[in-house]
């Protein structure tokens, strides 16, 4: 039994090492003996000019960006955690597992607000709302939604517009459409009338933020539900079609977290980074981002998620089923 | 007289020792108990939530189409968040067969609270079962659910600096009341000490002033040896005059018919012979006498008791008294300066100091010459003796004042070095000085002066 | 003159008793304190000699009675003790004067006198002779009634003579009553003391014969 566990756990990492990057970047080649290795699910290009900064004033560490999906950073980190030092992610319900399952090294003189870390190992560094983003033609003389229920009844009342045209998360797939969706549906029952409007008039599914706001730009989609208003932001203030709307009914936060591997060479450099990465994220910090900084006025005023042992109640595999099973009653319908 | 005593140990001391060790061990006491019930108490709160959650997560289970399904509520782990952010751990087993969870956590029967050790860190369990019955179905839900105990440890942390502070004000507390309640103690024991120095060297009377029940008996041995002390001294004082009286009787026997013998023998030879015998009995009784003297002064300057006196007085009763003996001598006995002279002194040890050296310059005097005292009160009280006799040898006039040496003119004069040693230890005896000096017309001057 | 001496020594008391008669006085002697009650009592005194530890007690309580009484014949205490004793001030108290045993006995004949003098104040008790009149308690004496100053070994030499006129005392004799026994008295002592009195004499009808070789006399020239 054992012995088949190791096996599987090799062919993985094995896998793993072969497998294909959306991105894959590295800065300041040659500056270290290896490569300080983050894998995250931020694009690169918003995360570029932090990681080139952070190079700048540490010329001595080279940093290697790996970029892929949330659930895949998940899978491939629980794989073979010695091979990455940092682990970026929007899903905070599998960081935190992470975490939990003694994956992230402590990092005790790192300091931070407690509602923006958990156990000294996991901490945040963005606020981001999900948004609903439109484009604003398709709703020439009509009330862009401000709403969910907004949103409900601007597609009851147009099913013909919308068809096919609307976009959301598919949660099998995205973690943080996973995250976004099961807090929506916590928070509320609109969250699963919205699914069966949207399954009625064939919601596209996606599994990153950027591609829906790539279809919205160019028009396969007209409405994008829960995208990360930190990327569309920078398409919206170019396209001029573009609107992003935080629902007033409830506004759902995520904080982007971070965690150094247990299994790190490299402490110090890693260390290092998280301390550069907070620092530079908090808010009083005058400088121009390209992320969004954490805010403790959204953690107060808005429903940020939580950083609690709480978001390992939809990681369960029996609740995960049922939730899945019955999105897929709702949006799929055949 | 020696006044050190062999001291072993403090009863102060072994008293503050005693209450403050005693401070010490109960504070420990106190520290160890109020931390193991702050552990029963906090594990308790632990247990309570766990308890709580696991049965939520339980109630959460229900029978679908002949399956088992379980919904885990959000709130089950939302009530598990601590301050430290402690890690949870869980797995669920239908009939034994894990369904989801940590597969790493095993289910206890029979023990629903154990700690153990899981991925490094200790952690708390609750196991806990459901018995599900459907249609045609009946099975056994179990859950065990884990958290670590870091804010446990916190609390326990804060609980365990804030009794010890406590148990070190509580030692502080108790080691200034030890310390209050010593000197309180001791308190007593020192009032006796001083009301026992204050005394006077010849107050042997019982003490009379109440004390503690623990000191009665102290006190009444202290009276009882004291009794017994001043009928000692009673009792010797008594002896010793007994035993002067026994010698210098016959001696005064011896003198007198020696004396009357004088008056009828004629011859020549005989006379001499009782001559030297009266000269011999002056010598020893002059000798002891001033010997006993010597040995009195020498007590009483120990124990100094000082009286308000007037010197010239003094000088002046002593002159009265002496000069029927000079008159004999055909010297005469002046007294100068007027006045009163004030001075606390002994008087007994200042009068003895002055006969002395009245004697000394009696015994140096020429015939028919004059012997004069003066008492002066500037810059210190002071009296002085001047005779017209041959005056001091001045190569001696250093070392005269020590015991027994005699000037060399003076080899026949009994005792004069010792008359003059007790007027010295007389004018120590009262801070003073004895300055010996001789008169550019010729005799001797001693000046006995005191210290104000 | 009339002692009472209380003394419980016989040998001391006789020793005393003898040298003060051969001075002409009279002496009473009394063993313990209730014999000398009864001396005082019946008999008057000039003086009392007083021992302190007696048979039958203390002389100290005897003195403080005696104060107490109307009788204020004065006493002078032989004691035995030290001079520097609590106890001598108090016998001060009561006491005239104090003699320390053993003493010389021209001290406690001076003492005595001193004491009389002190006490007897106008009481005459005045020898005459010719034309001299001599007062041996106040150490008075005139010749032809002028008052002549003497020193007091010349009063003492003259006391001698006038008690026993006609009496020859030899040079011995003379110098073991006017010298103590610790004072060195050269040969001719006697004969400058025996000149002075001659002096002080000259004018009265009194005379000092030397009789060579054996010694002096007081004669009284008619």
């Amino acid at each position: 039994m054992r012995y088949t566990l190791v096996l599987a756990l090799i062919s993985l990492s094995a896998a793993a090492g072969a497998q294909e990057w959306e991105d894959r970047q590295l800065f300041n080649e040659g500056g270290g003996d290896s490569a300080l290795r983050i894998i995250s699910s931020t694009d690169t290009n918003l995360f570029a000019p932090l990681i080139e900064t952070f190079v700048t004033r540490n010329p001595d560490v080279a940093v290697e960006y790996l970029v892929t999906g949330t659930a895949d950073i998940d899978r491939r980190f629980r794989a073979s955690p010695g091979d990455f030092d940092i682990a970026i992610s929007s899903a905070m319900d599998l960081q935190l597992k992470l975490a939990n399952d003694g994956f992230a090294l402590p990092l005790e003189d790192i300091e931070h607000p407690a509602w923006a870390e958990w156990r000294k190992s996991l901490f945040a560094f963005t606020s981001e709302p999900a948004a609903i983003v439109v484009n604003r033609e398709a709703f020439d003389g009509h009330p862009i939604p401000q709403s969910r229920q907004e949103l409900i009844e601007a597609l009851r009342a147009r099913p013909e517009i919308f068809h096919d045209r609307i976009g959301t998360y598919d949660v099998r797939r995205s973690g943080l459409g996973y995250l976004f969706a099961t807090q929506d549906a916590r928070a509320s029952e609109t969250f699963w009338r919205l699914m069966e409007v949207m399954g009625a008039l064939d919601a596209r599914l996606y599994s990153s933020s950027s591609q829906m706001i790539e279809d919205l730009s160019n028009g396969t989609i007209i409405v994008a539900y829960n995208v990360l208003g930190s990327y569309a932001e920078p398409r919206a203030a170019r396209d001029d079609v573009l609107e992003i709307v935080l629902p007033s009914d409830f506004p759902t936060t995520m904080m982007r977290t971070a965690l150094v591997s247990q299994e790190t060479t490299q402490a110090g450099a890693a260390e290092a980074f998280i301390q550069f990465l907070v620092s530079y994220q908090w808010e009083d910090d005058g400088e121009a981002r390209t992320l969004p900084p954490l805010s403790e006025e959204d953690a107060i005023e808005r429903a940020t998620i939580g950083l609690e042992p709480a978001l390992l109640a939809f990681l369960d595999t029996l609740k995960r089923d049922k939730f899945l099973t019955e999105w897929e009653n709702a949006l799929i319908q055949d | 007289m020696s006044n050190s005593v062999e001291v072993s140990g403090s009863l102060r001391n072994r008293l503050v020792l005693t209450l403050i060790g005693g401070a010490a061990v109960l504070a420990m006491l106190l520290f160890f108990a109020v931390r193991s019930y702050a552990v029963q108490v906090a594990q308790q709160g632990q247990d309570s939530i766990l308890e709580a959650s696991v049965a939520s997560m339980l109630d959460a289970a229900t029978i679908r189409d002949g399956a088992v399904e379980l919904d885990l509520p959000y709130s089950a782990f939302s009530m598990l968040s601590t301050s430290a952010d402690d890690r949870v751990f869980y797995a669920i087993y239908q009939d034994g067969t894990f369904l989801s969870g940590y597969e790493d956590l095993a289910y206890s029967e029979g023990q629903p609270f154990e700690t153990q050790l899981m991925r490094g860190s200790d952690v708390r369990t609750v196991s806990a079962s459901r018995t599900m019955i459907g249609a045609d179905l009946r099975t056994d839900i179990q859950i065990v659910l884990a958290q670590t105990q870091d804010a446990l440890s916190e609390t326990l942390d804060q609980i365990s600096r804030n009794v010890a502070l406590f148990g070190i004000g509580f030692f502080a507390l108790a080691a200034a009341l030890s310390f209050w309640a010593t000197s309180a103690t001791i308190g007593q024991l020192d009032k006796l000490t001083i009301s026992v120095t204050r005394r006077g060297p010849q107050d042997l009377s019982p003490f009379a002033k109440p004390v503690p029940q623990e000191m009665a008996p102290l006190v009444k041995s202290l009276n009882s040896l004291m009794g017994r002390l001043d009928q000692s001294l009673s009792q010797s004082e008594d002896f010793i005059a007994e035993a002067a009286h026994r010698v210098r009787t016959p001696l005064a026997t011896v003198r007198s018919y020696a004396e009357a013998t004088l008056q009828r023998v004629d011859k020549e030879e005989n006379r001499e012979a009782m001559r030297s015998m009266v000269k011999a009995i002056d010598e020893s009784s002059r000798a002891a006498g001033q010997l006993l003297d010597h040995a009195m002064t020498t007590f009483r300057a120990d124990h100094l008791e000082r009286d308000d006196i007037d010197l010239v007085e003094l000088v002046a009763e002593l002159v009265q008294r002496l000069t029927p003996i000079v008159d004999m001598k055909d010297l005469t006995l002046t007294q100068n300066g007027d006045g009163q002279v004030p001075y606390a002194g002994d008087p007994i040890l200042i009068q003895s100091a002055v006969r002395n050296l009245i004697d000394n310059s009696m015994k140096y005097s020429p015939v028919e010459s004059a012997i004069t005292i003066t008492v002066a009160a500037d810059p210190a009280p002071r009296i002085t003796v001047c005779d017209q006799g041959p005056g001091f040898p001045s190569n001696e006039i250093e070392t005269l004042t020590a015991r027994f040496q005699r000037g060399a003119n003076a080899a026949t004069t009994i005792g004069s070095g010792l008359g003059l040693t007790i007027a010295q230890d007389v004018a120590l005896a009262h801070g003073g000085a004895l300055h010996l000096t001789n008169q550019p017309e010729g005799g001797a001057c001693v000046t006995l002066s005191f210290s104000h | 003159m009339k002692f009472l001496l209380v003394e419980d020594n016989l040998d001391l008391a006789n020793a005393i008793a003898s040298r003060m008669r051969q001075d002409g006085h009279i002496i009473d002697h009394a063993e313990n304190l209730g014999d000398a009650q009864a001396f005082i009592e019946v008999g008057e005194y000039e003086l009392i000699l007083l021992d302190i530890m007696l048979p039958d007690g203390d002389g100290r309580t005897f003195l403080a009675q005696h104060r107490a009484s109307d009788r204020d014949t004065p006493v002078i205490v032989l004691t035995a003790r030290s001079q520097v004793s609590d106890r001598i001030s108090s016998l001060d108290m009561g006491a005239d004067d104090y003699v320390t045993k053993p003493f010389d006995h021209a001290e406690l004949e001076a003492r005595c006198r001193a004491v009389l003098r002190r006490r007897s104040g106008n009481a005459k008790t005045t020898i005459e002779l010719g034309k001299i009149t001599f007062d041996p308690v106040s150490g008075q004496m005139t010749v032809d009634g002028r008052a002549v100053q003497m020193r007091n070994r010349e009063l003492r030499l003259l006391e001698l003579f006038l008690n026993a006129p006609g009496q020859i005392f030899s040079k011995n004799k003379l110098s073991d009553r006017l010298f103590s026994f610790d004072e060195d008295v050269s040969e001719n002592a006697i004969e400058v003391y025996i000149g002075r009195l001659r002096k002080h004499l000259s004018g009265s009808d009194l005379k000092i014969t030397t009789l060579r070789g054996i010694g002096y006399r007081l004669d009284h020239v008619e």
